[in-house]
């Protein structure tokens, strides 16, 4: 089989990944994949715990120790049988407070700390660079392997040349499917789907090269065991230690690894699909492994002496001459390797964005959260730099090694690093005490001893820690010997690390939290973690102040894009009982808005963004009262006595708001007169003076014609008026009729903007429209809705007031509705103003320059509510802007 | 877990539920004790267990633990809501 | 020397009318349509006689004649006061804050011309 024709399959099966992911990602943005969100696709998907150490590694190890690999299994299965103790609250916490990665889950817990945040991604970045050279290590050894069966024998430079070209196709697929949009939950379907293939993919294959071996290759099971009896590692003398250990370290990096906690609680839809995952995932681990022991024996048996165990799931069918079977392995070690690669970039890339490059490129923004331009293509952005880094990181760390070492030695190293950070989760979840001193010690500590113990003599002898050091400890100091801390050597090293590491970072932690005093936000972040499955109303972080409710707007445009964020504050304000876009900034609103941003850039972020927007912010008395365990109580048992007066609450907002409105309509009608005595007077007057100066005959020609066109001009004015008032009152009582009819949307605004005598050379107003979103059909009464339009137009040319006056139109199709916002460059309307300017006669500048009675948003209101659609004001977007809404088919 | 006459007591119900929950709780414990047994072979027979047999071992606890599990995870996600709200299932007991 | 009378009014038309009435009677008309300047303007050339609207962009008529009154370089010029309203509240309104006579719109010529020779006595 010419090696060709294998890189040629390897990038059919890379494009199959492409196409699946895309079209997964397709089909979630429109919202018909209800098998994206399965608990098959969530149990496969966790399926990146087995990576290339796995599915090549396994067998080495199995090769060399025996029974000693399944216990890399067996942690992960513990704890996910066992997910009513762990997983679950993980799981909660991890939804209720829109957690993005582990980095974020400890820094939320603590205090919203950013420094917390950068110490765990900066342990998750040292723990996971050298398991991410190992991926690509496996991929171009396995590489290698065929190369050299063609007859081709790869050097150095063709494996680094290999490993950079796997390393780009990487960093191009997860930037890919991995930062299309700043998603407020952070899943990515395209990913997940395209992983759940290579989780069969990779099983399949592991399992089809184990079935061979046993029943193509030996003479099926009995003969299998009889092998296994036979060979080498037929004696058990498994040393309990190291069998006990591994199981906790395993079971440990399950839920400590980023990428475990990425696929398992960020990407998680509900908790049901954790429930099948909890037997589901097991079976699936069980089922990797189960011809793992036959292959090493098989292995060992046939193959040359010498020949590398790690590759023996390759080599075997090859020396088999198997080719399609070794192909098909090879697929499933490219899948175990790619996807722990994707996974891996994107819960890094995020931590990286989130807690390093964000909080540094905010705080050299000196307008603060206000900032101009979007801050979403800056977080995108510093996302994809962070895939690349993490990426160039990996790749970097494989030239170096020089991928020596055999592969299951590198992934123990790493998997103690990762677990680094379990005291700190777990004192999260179940411990109200555990505060940010305590945590940030504890992970100190053990992270310098798992790279004094474990990771620096990793790179082997002389490399960075010298042999000298290594037999008598720095400057002689035999306590500190990396492998014999405490003058307690013999032990082994990884056991050791473990150990060490783990009990004193621990110790450290509950010593440093026992003697440090928290923060009220620990403590209300504590109290939120530890009772998740009690807490539903959420303690209060923010007391109320003066913090406009746009500027808050603004902000969220930026992270969350308008629509999203328009959608978030409306619907606040409606729960509120108000209208519009613009809640009161109540203590649960910001609490909510904070969380939705958290989604988006992490919780100490947007902590620290809404809290420059509300600086008198500081939390209360009252909010640490919520904090202590018998006010907690008693909360409890009057929740529902505060649900009662939250009701309550709301409906005297709502009597509240009706009041003021019945007020205002009052004090309305008789301005409303008043108004229309006046409108209806001034023209008179100059009808009445002029018709007197004509009859007594003293003007000349030219006056006289003069004279008689204005009192032409006042009648029409007149009639205008009245026709205006008439048109409202109809409208008002519902006897108008409608004619509808279908017509394109690009063609009612062109009418429109010439009815509204708007130039097309662009002199005076300029309009900047979208051609491609008009490109749509509607059923309605064309002549109502381009009234509404041109109504909108000239006000805009009106009332602008900028040097260079500009209208944009910015149509969005929703699917039902259809909506149009018109925003110019002007001034904008003032909050106090924007209820006011739908209500009749409501003319904001002097009447003159208006031309108009002031009746033409009351009559574009009208018009909209018989259309079935809405017109209104829409703040924070710099000029004046009203959105309409008008629905694209006809309900009836 | 069907019962066959109309449970004359609702507080049963739950009350079976709470028990299958502790159940599960001792899950992983009964399964990481049980994983552990292998190491106590050491000693007089070693001849007698080798590889195989540690293996077959472990294995046979591994897919009585799956299965276990499997088993508790219908009726102790009764009642009980997903974060997001969930789905509610139908009640089977 | 003519005499001169000041018309503060924003209606084009209006205007037009006042002055051509006016000026056909002997009179020199001076107008003036903002509000906000339209104190500031009285006190530059002081008139014999000002019409003054109510409704006025800026500033209302009752402002402006409030600081009228109250300056008293000028306080003693006559008000003809315009309204298009024509409510009894603001025609006690306009006497209140000291305003010669008081005429709601529409008027008639004669109405004007009449009102405005009787003011400047």
């Amino acid at each position: 089989m010419s090696f060709n024709l294998l890189i040629f399959v390897a990038l059919l099966y890379a494009a199959l990944l492409f196409v699946v992911a895309f079209i997964a990602d397709q089909r979630a943005k429109l919202g018909r994949a209800r098998w994206l969100g399965s608990p098959a696709i969530y149990t496969l998907s966790l399926s990146i715990y087995c990576t290339a150490w796995t599915f090549y590694g396994a067998v080495g190890n199995a090769a060399r120790n025996g029974l000693e690999f399944v216990t890399i299994y067996l942690g992960p299965t513990l704890v996910m049988v066992g997910w009513w103790w762990f997983l679950r609250k993980l799981v909660w916490v991890g939804r209720a407070q829109r957690v993005t990665s582990i980095a974020d889950l400890i820094s939320s817990r603590f205090g919203k700390s950013t420094p917390l945040g950068v110490l765990v991604t900066v342990i998750a970045i040292i723990a996971a660079t050298p398991y991410i050279a190992l991926q690509l290590q496996s991929v171009v050894q396995s590489l290698a392997v065929f190369a050299d069966s063609s007859g081709e024998a790869w050097g150095n430079s063709d494996l680094n040349r290999a490993a950079l070209w796997v390393s780009i196709g990487l960093a191009l697929f997860t930037i890919l499917f991995g930062t299309r949009n700043l998603d407020a939950n952070e899943k990515h379907h395209g990913i997940v789907t395209a992983i759940a293939l290579e989780a069969i993919v990779k099983l399949c294959a592991l399992v089809a090269v184990g079935v061979f071996v046993v029943w193509g290759m030996t003479g099926g099971v009995r003969d299998t065991l009889a092998l296994i009896d036979a060979s080498p590692i037929s004696e058990w003398e498994q040393s309990g230690g190291r069998w006990a250990g591994l199981i906790f370290v395993s079971a440990a990096a399950f839920v400590c690894l980023p990428r475990m906690f990425q696929v398992m609680v960020v990407e998680n839809e509900q908790e049901s699909h954790l429930a099948t995952a909890s037997w589901a995932f097991p079976l699936y681990l069980l089922a990797m492994s189960l011809f793992v022991l036959p292959i090493a024996v098989v292995g060992l048996e046939v193959m040359p002496e010498g020949s590398n165990p790690d590759l023996f799931v390759l080599t075997l069918p090859l020396s088999a001459s198997q080719e399609g079977l070794a192909v098909f392995s090879f697929l499933g070690g490219f899948s175990s390797a790619t996807s722990m690669v994707i996974v891996a970039t994107i819960a890094l890339a995020t931590m990286v964005s989130n807690h390093i490059v964000v909080p540094i490129w905010l705080s050299s923004q000196r307008e603060g959260a206000l900032m101009s331009g979007d801050v979403r293509s800056v977080v995108i952005g510093a996302r994809r730099f962070s895939i690349v880094a993490v990426l160039v990181l990996g790749y970097l760390y494989f030239r170096t090694s020089g991928g020596g070492s055999a592969l299951a030695a590198i992934g123990l190293v790493s998997f103690t690093g990762a677990i680094q950070v379990l005291p700190a989760i777990i004192g999260a979840l179940f411990w109200r005490g555990a505060t940010r001193v305590g945590a940030s010690a504890g992970l100190t500590v053990g992270l310098a001893i798992w790279a004094w113990t474990l990771f620096l003599p990793s790179f082997g002898p002389n490399a960075i820690i010298t042999e000298s050091v290594m037999a008598s400890g720095p400057f002689g100091i035999e306590w500190l010997r990396p492998q014999a801390l405490f003058g307690i050597g013999g032990q082994d090293p990884l056991l050791h690390a473990v150990f060490w590491s783990m009990s004193l970072n621990a110790l450290i932690f509950v010593i440093g939290s026992v003697f440090s005093f928290p923060t009220p936000l620990e403590r209300l972040q504590g109290a939120q973690f530890v009772n998740v499955f009690e807490n539903t109303g959420g303690a209060r972080n923010w007391t109320p102040s003066a913090a406009a409710s746009e500027d808050l707007l603004i902000m969220s445009q930026r992270l969350l894009g308008a629509t999203e964020a328009q959608k978030v504050f409306q619907q606040a304000a409606e729960k509120q009982g108000k209208t519009g876009y613009l809640p009161d900034v109540t203590p649960e609103f910001i609490q909510q808005l904070e969380r939705e941003l958290a989604g988006s850039v992490g919780a100490a972020t947007a902590h620290a963004m809404i809290g420059q927007l509300l600086p008198g912010a500081s939390i209360s008395v009252e909010d640490l009262m919520a904090v202590a365990d018998e006010a907690a109580q008693i909360m409890e048992y009057s929740s529902r006595l505060e649900a009662k007066s939250r009701e309550q609450e709301r409906t005297a907002r709502q009597l509240r708001q009706a009041n003021e409105k019945l007020t205002a309509l009052s004090v309305q009608k008789d301005a409303f007169l008043s108004q229309i005595s006046h409108e209806l007077r001034t023209p008179m007057t100059s009808i009445r003076a002029f018709s007197e100066i004509l009859q007594d005959e003293n003007a000349d020609d030219a006056q006289r014609i003069r004279y008689a066109g204005i009192i032409h001009n006042e009648t029409m004015r007149l009639t205008r008026l009245l026709d205006d008032l008439l048109d409202l009152s109809f409208l008002e009582n519902g006897q108008v009729v409608l004619n509808k009819r279908r017509i394109s949307l690009r063609k009612l605004l062109n009418q429109a903007i010439s009815s509204a005598g708007i130039n097309a050379d662009g002199a005076g107003l300029k309009i900047n429209r979208t051609p491609q979103d008009e490109d749509v059909s509607l059923t309605t009464d064309p002549d109502r809705l381009s009234q509404v339009f041109i109504n909108l137009i000239s006000n805009a040319a009106k009332y602008c007031g900028a040097d260079a006056p500009e209208l944009s139109s910015i149509v969005r199709n929703l699917g039902a509705d259809l909506q149009i916002d018109f925003v110019d460059n002007g001034e904008g309307i003032s909050v106090e103003n924007q209820t006011m300017i739908f209500e009749k006669f409501s003319r904001l500048t002097d009447h003159r320059k208006a031309g108009g009675a002031g009746l033409g948003l009351a009559i574009c209101r009208e018009i909209m509510q018989r259309l079935d659609g809405s017109v209104s004001y829409l703040p924070g977007q710099g000029g004046a802007a009203f959105r309409v809404t008008v629905p694209l088919s006809d309900p009836e | 877990m069907a019962d066959k006459k109309a449970p004359i007591f609702l507080a049963r119900k739950s009350y079976q539920r709470r028990r299958l929950r502790d159940a599960s709780r001792v899950l992983p414990i009964a399964g990481g004790i049980a994983f552990m047994i292998p190491l106590m072979w050491h000693g007089d027979d070693v001849t007698e267990r080798g590889t195989s047999d540690a293996m077959m071992f472990v294995f046979g606890v591994w897919i009585v633990l799956v299965l276990l599990a499997a088993l508790l995870v219908r009726p102790t996600r009764e009642e009980d809501e997903g974060p997001t709200g969930g789905e509610k299932e139908q009640d089977v007991l | 020397m003519a005499k001169r009378v000041l018309v503060i009014e924003d209606e084009p038309n209006i205007i037009e009318a006042i002055s051509f009435i006016l000026s056909r009677d002997g009179w020199t008309v001076h107008t003036h349509s903002d509000g906000e300047t339209a104190n500031m303007r009285i006190k530059a050339t002081p008139p014999d006689v000002i019409i003054l609207d109510v409704m006025l962009p800026g500033k209302s008529g009752y402002d402006i004649l409030r600081d009228l009154r109250a300056d008293q370089d000028v306080s003693g010029i006559p008000v003809l006061m315009l309204t298009a309203r024509g409510q009894t509240r603001d025609r006690e309104l306009a006497e209140e804050l000291g305003a010669t006579k008081f005429m709601s719109k529409p008027f008639s010529n004669a109405e004007v011309l009449e009102n405005v020779r009787g003011l400047a006595g």
